[in-house]
């Protein structure tokens, strides 16, 4: 076991699954409906280029095993992706289905089924290789990291992770949405992963200031970086330090690992049009505030938030106020946040004078993005660094030798599936560099 | 409004569809619910000496989540005492005295036949059919398809039941043979009014993998079954129009075999059935389906300008020959319609891998294959592996040659288009 015990009691565990389990017969029924495409779109529309109509073959046919298979040797972190991918904007979304108006196949719920399917019964599929005596740092322990460490050893690397949180997954334990995943089912995915052994995790210890990367480029043959993204960007308007006023990153991780009371909370605004934003209103109905509006500068064509997780979220009670930014913030008598100053703008996102509003809020989520890690890396000779992004080609080698990337901190935020495939990618060229292909 | 009623060799019902010899024809509770539901006759599950039938009786083919597409029973024929079934016989008769009522015998002697068909006719039942189809347990005693493989035995047996009955004799085919005519034709000898065809097939349904025991098992062993369902239909309707389109043969048909929907019977009658039997469908799902196929069958009936059934029993029998008949100078081609194409590539797999290699990717990029017509011999695959209805046609090419069928190649040396796809 290499991931922490966790809180039973963690305010995330109210939630249900938003897409909820199949059955062996709604599997095989749903499964049944793939056309088996040749070439097909869905699989092009995946990072991880899983063979799709293949995994749901196998689900058709009953054979769950060979299933799991096929999805894990593309992406060996298909259980989370499984629940926490976008599938209507990837595969399901450009499923063959839709362009005859026929409801598309249920490739995530599918995958779901076959990899839990694994877990539950324990399926090993991969093997570490012959040990090749190199090592490899990664720091961060997240998805990137894993994927990375994953492919490695199956060409028998040694790694080490280097993680300065106490707790292992990344974003997946502590970040992702509860209704589609909750912190437990991430630490069975580490321990799943990293039980191909191998893989020294060192939590606590944050490269750069524990230990130095002239120390790392001593123990280690290479580097991986997957450190993923910084703190929730600050608003910095008046009353940002008022207690009730959090960054939605930080808040979403302490719901997702500790008890948490919002009692006497009715009202909640979240600033921001981003996924982080849309998780965040969600999260609050889910968490029993009656009142959550979504405040968001640009309007809804605008919102950079996928548009089907904006149609469950106002299903779920959610309104939004469009064009509108957060000026400042106001306490209540209790010296607690109790409403947001809003400017509204017009459409070039200018204020319109005069035009202001408050609405009452006990809990303030800011969900304007996260900053960028790449100064971590910007001192090394070589690496390069663009707009807080570490600069790698398309197989994760970054300009100084021996240092790849992947995920977050080199794509700038987007899916576990990006940083599954980036980490995968990065690995074989490592694997390239060290047995002295590249 | 067209006129549905039907007669087979004398049986008359006012409308085609019976109940096949089976268990939804096991009693008269069931028969007459039927009669309710809109069947228009029965043929009564195969009366004899009553037998004991063995727990697990059934087995299913089921295919990509559609569940049971073809059908086994190992279950023998009435366990009921002939009493009791006389009895119901005659009541129904008496409260459905307009639809038919065909009685399915199986006895072996003379004397058991003399005598079980003088109790059904008294029941006033409107026929008989003669047993001469089961594949399992009935056939190791001699009788069933025992009978229907040795045409000298079926034509002794009919002409002894055709002696005693003073109503209409169908004899019930098995389709166990290599070759039906000369069943069909052992039954006329003996004097039947009619045939019904097919009973079931021999067959294995499944295996227990875990087990290592054919299914149904019975406990650790199993036996051969008789198969059926909609997966049969294709067999059943070529022996049909073996028989219907043989000149020497000539007597009304009552066609089974897979029979699940108003279209399944509309392609039975337009092979040469006067009547149409069903079994596996009701079992699955019920005597409630006769309601659709009543209504189909009359909307096929009104669209196609059929008045009555017997102007349409046979119609698509001419079109039926050999192959040496065919044009092979006929040719089509694929025709793929953009604004209904999906992409889906599942034409182009098809034909590289297991046709002809004659649909490639579009040199465009985009997502819909391409048709190289000069190669496309118009086999059909695309086309049945497509899954959007109207996408592929095949459409025909006038290619300018005079037709020629492959009896005329050789009888009057008539030339032939050149082959394509043959690299």
């Amino acid at each position: 076991m290499v991931s922490t015990p966790l809180d039973p009691d963690r305010a995330e565990s109210v939630f249900a699954d938003f897409k909820g389990e199949y059955t062996r017969e709604q599997a095989t029924l749903e499964a049944s409906r793939c056309l088996y495409c040749s070439d097909p779109p869905c699989v092009k529309a995946c990072p991880t280029h899983i063979d799709i109509p293949q995994f749901i073959r196998k689900i058709a046919t009953g054979n769950v095993k060979g299933s799991a298979r096929t999805i894990f040797d593309a992406n060996i972190l298909g259980m989370s992706c499984a629940r926490v991918c976008p599938v209507e904007t990837l595969c399901v979304g450009d499923c063959v289905y839709n362009l005859m108006h026929v409801p598309p196949i249920q490739i995530g719920k599918l995958q779901r089924y076959a990899t839990d399917r694994a877990y539950a019964e324990q399926w090993r599929f991969f093997e570490a290789g012959a040990d090749t005596g190199k090592t490899v740092a990664l720091l961060g322990a997240g998805p990137a990291s894993l994927a990375c460490a994953h492919e490695l050893r199956r060409r028998g690397h040694g790694c080490t992770v280097y993680e300065k949180r106490p707790v292992v997954g990344g974003l997946n334990s502590t970040g992702v949405a509860p209704y589609k995943m909750k912190a437990d089912r991430a630490a069975d995915e580490v321990d799943w992963v990293l039980g191909i052994g191998g893989v020294e995790v060192v939590t606590g210890v944050e490269v750069g200031e524990q230990v130095s990367f002239q120390e790392l480029e001593a123990r280690h043959d290479a580097v991986f970086l997957g450190m993923g993204l910084g703190p929730d960007t600050r608003l910095r308007v008046p009353g940002e330090d008022l207690p009730g006023v959090h960054g939605a990153v930080d808040f979403i991780e302490e719901m997702k690992l500790t008890k948490m009371s919002l009692a006497g909370v009715r009202h909640a605004v979240v600033v921001g049009g981003g996924n982080t934003a849309l998780d965040a209103v969600r999260e609050a109905r889910g968490l029993g505030v009656t009142d959550v509006v979504m405040l968001y500068r640009g309007d809804e064509a605008a919102m950079s938030g996928y548009h089907h997780e904006w149609a469950a979220a106002r299903v779920e009670g959610v309104r939004a106020e469009w064009r509108a930014v957060a000026v400042g913030f106001e306490a209540g008598a209790d010296g607690r946040v109790a409403g947001v100053l809003c400017q509204r703008l017009d459409e070039k996102r200018q204020p319109i004078a005069g035009d202001t509003f408050t609405l009452p809020a006990e809990l303030v989520l800011v969900a304007i993005g996260q900053s960028k890690l790449g100064a971590l890396v910007q001192s090394l000779a070589g690496i390069e660094v663009h707009h807080g992004r570490v600069v790698a080609d398309e197989r994760g080698a970054t300009g100084r030798k021996g240092y790849f990337a992947g995920g977050d901190c080199r794509n700038g935020g987007k899916e576990v599936v990006n940083a599954a495939a980036e980490g995968k990618a990065a690995a074989q060229a490592i694997h390239a560099y060290l047995t002295g292909g590249l | 409004m067209p006129d549905l009623s039907s007669n087979t060799g004398g049986i008359r019902s006012p409308n085609p569809f019976w109940l096949a010899s089976a268990p939804p024809a096991n009693s008269g509770g069931q028969v007459q619910r039927a009669f309710d539901a809109g069947w228009g006759g029965a043929v009564w599950k195969t009366l004899g000496r009553p037998i004991q039938n063995v727990s697990s009786r059934f087995g299913a083919h089921s295919v990509a989540g559609a569940r049971a597409i073809g059908f086994n029973n190992i279950e023998l024929i009435t366990d009921r005492s002939l009493e009791i079934n006389f009895r119901e016989i005659y009541d129904t008769k008496k409260k459905y005295p307009k639809h038919a009522v065909i009685v399915s015998l199986m006895v072996e002697t003379r004397d058991e036949w003399r005598d079980i068909i003088k109790r059904s006719v008294d029941t006033g039942a409107d026929g008989l059919e003669l047993n001469f189809g089961c594949p399992h347990g009935m056939c190791e005693r001699g009788m069933g398809s025992a009978v229907g493989q040795e045409p000298k035995v079926n034509q002794e047996i009919t002409s002894w039941a055709v002696e005693y009955s003073s109503i209409p004799v169908l004899v019930k085919l098995t389709p166990n043979v290599s070759d039906i005519v000369p069943h069909g034709l052992a039954a006329k000898r003996g004097g039947a009014h009619g045939v019904s065809l097919i009973n079931t097939i021999k067959s294995i349904i499944s295996v227990d993998i875990d087990r290592f025991v054919p299914e149904p098992r019975v406990g650790g062993l199993s036996t051969n079954g008789g198969y059926c369902g909609q997966a049969v239909k294709p067999i059943a309707m070529h022996m049909l129009a073996a028989l219907a389109r043989d000149e020497r043969f000539r007597l009304p048909i009552s066609g089974i075999g897979g029979i699940s929907n108003w279209r399944d019977a509309v392609e039975f009658i337009l092979l040469g059935s006067s009547s149409v039997q069903v079994c596996t469908e009701v079992m699955l799902r019920g005597f409630r389906v006769v309601e659709d196929m009543i209504e189909g069958l009359e909307e096929y009936m009104r669209t196609h300008g059929f008045s009555t059934l017997e102007s349409m029993v046979g119609r698509a029998v001419p079109s039926y020959s050999e192959w040496g008949n065919l044009d092979l100078n006929y040719e089509t081609i694929a025709k793929i319609d953009p604004a209904l194409c999906i992409g889906c590539n599942k034409c182009m797999i098809a034909c590289e891998d297991g046709a002809h290699q004659c649909i490639h990717p579009n040199p465009t990029g985009a997502r819909m294959p391409v048709v190289d017509e000069s190669e496309c011999v118009g086999c059909n695959l695309c086309q049945i592996v497509c899954p959007v209805e109207g996408c592929i046609s095949m459409v025909g090419v006038d290619n300018g040659f005079a037709p020629s069928s492959w009896n005329q190649f050789v009888e009057e040396s008539r030339v032939l288009r050149p082959k394509k796809g043959a690299h």
